[in-house]
């Protein structure tokens, strides 16, 4: 007689713990409901001013400089072997020395499909997905940039 | 129980009849059949866009979103919008679709709706039509809806709408025998089926209600009502007849324009209707919310009955968005569980021990 009873109390426990569970996933939602505080979207042109933007948000590619302007790129070329589009170049050169340095990081917008895989494959953290995301212009030519030059200007390459 | 006074509780008059019908004489015989109609028209014409857009809403910040924001304050003239654009757009017929049933589908639901709110009493003398048999009434022009949606789905032509329409089917049919259940136990305990007497029944304060009059059972009652009737919606998580991403809208797949806004307008009316027949058996209808302190019960018994009547169905549509947009959509088969194995049985029982309670008198 005590196996069955047994069964019965766990099924009457396992019962018990799913309308639980039905009144834990109200409770949540009703959470939600009632604080505005929490809520996520955003009126987008009209807040341009206050606009709160994530760390983890994918703009455009940057390539970080310091204040003396210089960046961490060594020209090693995994972030173009990493893209899948072919969006970046990097053209290397001699310096003084004989040793490689970068001569222009070409950056091609009109192909980046924001993925993240460059600056997964930099080892010294050179470049990073950027903020900006009002990035319409009304040249394709001005979406090939060159990002290791101090105002990042756009080409024709 | 105090009961109110006769003059109260049948007036012969309305003040809108009376001015017409000294100005046209007549018009008399007519003029209160037509004052009702016009009524219902409006509150069922207004009701959808209302309903549909706070259930956008309340969706959206149930999932910490906005919502419609741009188009009139916060969106209120948002669903006026899509309804216009619903109107103005083609009404296309998919070939090979049965022509006289595709169009007449649509109608079934929509009508089904005005007829039950008909007999929805508003206020002490806001209610088109009392039969005495209302709960009976109300049962069989429900049917009218789920025929509707077979139709829908039959005629269509469509392999998604005919599987829509089916599961649908089973699911309103199933459900129907619980919800005619938990009805006949508000027949049996309030003595009477006419809706308004079911109303009358629940006078003095609100431990009159029968959510709280029968100990515990009507709190019960009232829950089984809310998962019963959500399911006798179509509405999430009991929405298979429609399920978005099975079966791309289900029995409304082919129906566009002013045939589709019909059955969008009506599951929105269908929603309020469940909460006004919800709020008739177990919240009180258009009974203040009276709770003994002479004082509260004056400032609540000021408020007219029909204001009580919305907020109390508002409150209960309120927990039908809760449930949909808190809930994961159900399998066919669980569903069907559901009803068969656990909500009938304990309908059964709860039946019997609300007969027992009502024998030995333990009614508060």
């Amino acid at each position: 007689m005590t196996a069955p009873r047994a069964r019965q109390e766990g099924r009457l426990r396992r019962l018990a713990g799913d309308l639980l569970s039905l009144f834990q996933g109200l409770g949540l939602t009703f959470g939600y409901f009632i604080s505005p505080a929490r809520v996520i979207t955003q009126q987008y042109p009209e807040n341009k001013a206050s606009l709160r933007m994530t760390p983890r948000f994918r703009g455009r590619l940057v390539m970080p400089k310091d204040e003396a302007g210089n960046h961490r790129c060594t020209a090693c070329g995994l972030c173009e072997k990493a893209c899948p589009n072919g969006s970046i170049s990097v053209l290397s050169e001699k310096d003084s020395a004989g040793r490689k340095v970068l001569g222009r990081y070409l950056y091609r917008l009109s192909q980046c499909a924001l993925c993240n895989l460059c600056v997964e494959a930099c080892p010294f953290g050179a470049i990073a997905m950027g903020q900006a995301f009002e990035l319409a212009v009304y040249d394709r030519e001005q979406l090939t940039l060159v990002l290791n030059q101090k105002e990042e200007t756009t080409t024709n390459v | 129980m105090n009961a109110l006074p006769a003059s109260q509780t049948f007036p012969v008059t309305n003040a809108i009849g009376d001015a017409v019908r000294q100005l046209f004489p007549a018009s008399a015989p007519a003029i209160n059949t037509l004052l009702a109609i016009a009524s219902l028209l409006a509150l069922v014409a207004f009701l959808p866009v209302l309903l549909i857009w706070l259930e956008r809403k309340v969706a959206a910040h149930f999932q910490a979103r906005l919502g419609p924001m741009r188009v009139g304050w916060h969106g209120l003239l948002q669903s006026a919008a899509d309804g216009l654009k619903l109107v103005f757009k083609e009404v296309l017929k998919p070939e090979g679709a049965d022509s006289f049933v595709f169009f007449l589908a649509p109608i079934l639901p929509a009508s089904a709706t005005f007829l039950i709110m008909a007999v929805l009493p508003f206020d002490h003398h806001l209610q088109v039509a009392d039969p005495p048999a209302g709960i009976i009434y109300v049962i069989g022009i429900s049917g009218l809806s789920v025929l509707g949606i077979l139709l829908a789905g039959w005629a269509s032509n469509n392999k998604y709408s005919l599987l829509g329409a089916m599961r649908s089917g089973a699911q309103m049919i199933s459900y129907e025998i619980s919800l005619a259940l938990l009805m006949l136990l508000v027949v049996m305990v309030s003595g009477s089926a006419s809706l308004r007497e079911i109303v009358l029944s629940q006078q003095g304060t609100i431990l009159d209600w029968w959510i709280f009059k029968l100990p515990g059972l009507g709190l019960i009652a009232f829950a089984m009502y809310l998962v019963t009737s959500t399911a006798e919606l179509n509405r999430g998580p009991f929405d298979i007849a429609e399920a978005e991403s099975e079966l791309t809208g289900g029995f409304a797949t082919e129906y566009s324009g002013i045939s589709f806004a019909m059955f969008f307008f009506a599951e929105f009316v269908n929603m309020f209707v469940a909460a006004g027949l919800a709020t008739t058996f177990f919240l009180g209808g258009f009974l203040a919310p009276r709770i003994g302190l002479a004082f509260f019960d004056a400032v609540v018994d000021f408020v007219p009955g029909f204001v009580w009547f919305f907020a109390k169905a508002f409150l209960v549509v309120f927990i039908y968005m809760w449930f949909r947009w808190s809930f994961p959509r159900l399998r066919v088969d669980q569903l069907m569980y559901l009803e068969w194995k656990l909500l009938l049985p304990a309908n059964l029982v709860l039946l019997t021990l609300t007969a027992f309670f009502v024998i030995r008198g333990w009614i508060l």
